[in-house]
């Protein structure tokens, strides 16, 4: 990878949420990378972002950048999604009334991470943590 | 259609971001769920809302949709302004409710977001 960075999210931050998506978006136009695949990564990016502040215990996103591709991973310390094929199903959400009150908590959000990215891939674990790895192709 | 046009067709009150008005605009997304906009809405449209708080400014930029109406006379405060400043979008408030804004607009040439088109 040519180039990495890290971006720390904060449980229940709503007034924060949002600005790590805003630098990854920055720094990928800055790269040189075609609009398209930025709208794609910013969007998967901030769909992340948004359940890491609603759903986990804190987390962070790393985003990684080389010629061929660029890598997403969001990954928290808790609390783990007990049933994984439940929660990738459009439409089903365990969000609160105050996210729902912000526009969020449709039930969309990692069904729309999996639709924006070439490659992607989930792993929670109750107690420990969940991780998603995605993968955007540069054209 | 420019938005200056669509400025006048629903007398709103521009509160940043008017170097766009002779920007050309061809869809628009009348929502109040962030999460459909994320899905749906296509990039360079408007974004009709009633929802007023940081994360409609976070999504429309994220989906790439550089001007926001809040509806019904809804308007955001001082700090969602210099944020939607900051990154250069358009923002503007309009008395007129949600479901008539988005006929006014429609019925003089504006589309929608179809769900075949996401992405």
């Amino acid at each position: 990878m040519n180039y990495k960075v890290n971006f720390e999210v904060e449980k229940d931050d709503f007034e924060k949420a949002g600005e790590a998506s805003r630098k990854i978006k920055k720094t990928l136009k800055q790269l040189g990378v075609d609009n398209k695949t930025i709208r794609h990564i910013a969007i998967a990016g901030y769909e992340g972002e948004m359940n890491l502040a609603i759903h986990s215990d804190g987390g962070e996103i790393i985003l990684e950048v080389s010629s061929e591709k660029i890598n997403l991973t969001i990954q928290d310390v808790g609390p783990g999604i007990p049933d994984l094929d439940l929660a990738m199903t459009e439409g089903y959400s365990t969000a609160s009334d105050k996210v729902r009150e912000m526009g969020f908590g449709a039930g969309m959000g990692l069904p729309n991470m999996e639709k924006n990215a070439d490659f992607f891939e989930i792993h929670s674990k109750v107690g420990k943590g969940t991780k998603i790895q995605m993968s955007f192709n540069l054209k | 259609m420019k938005l200056n046009q669509v400025q006048r067709l629903l007398s709103a009150a521009v509160l940043t971001g008017e170097n766009h008005l002779e920007d050309e605009v061809h869809t628009a997304c009348g929502c109040d769920l962030m999460s459909d906009v994320l899905r749906f809405a296509k990039e360079d449209g408007i974004m009709l809302t009633g929802l007023v708080n940081k994360q409609v400014i976070n999504t429309a930029d994220m989906a790439n949709m550089h001007s926001i109406i809040f509806v019904r006379g809804k308007k955001p405060g001082q700090e969602l302004i210099d944020l939607a400043k900051d990154i250069d979008m358009l923002i503007m408030t309009t008395k007129t409710p949600m479901f008539e804004s988005c006929g006014i607009l429609y019925a003089n040439g504006l589309k929608g977001a179809k769900p075949k088109n996401e992405l």
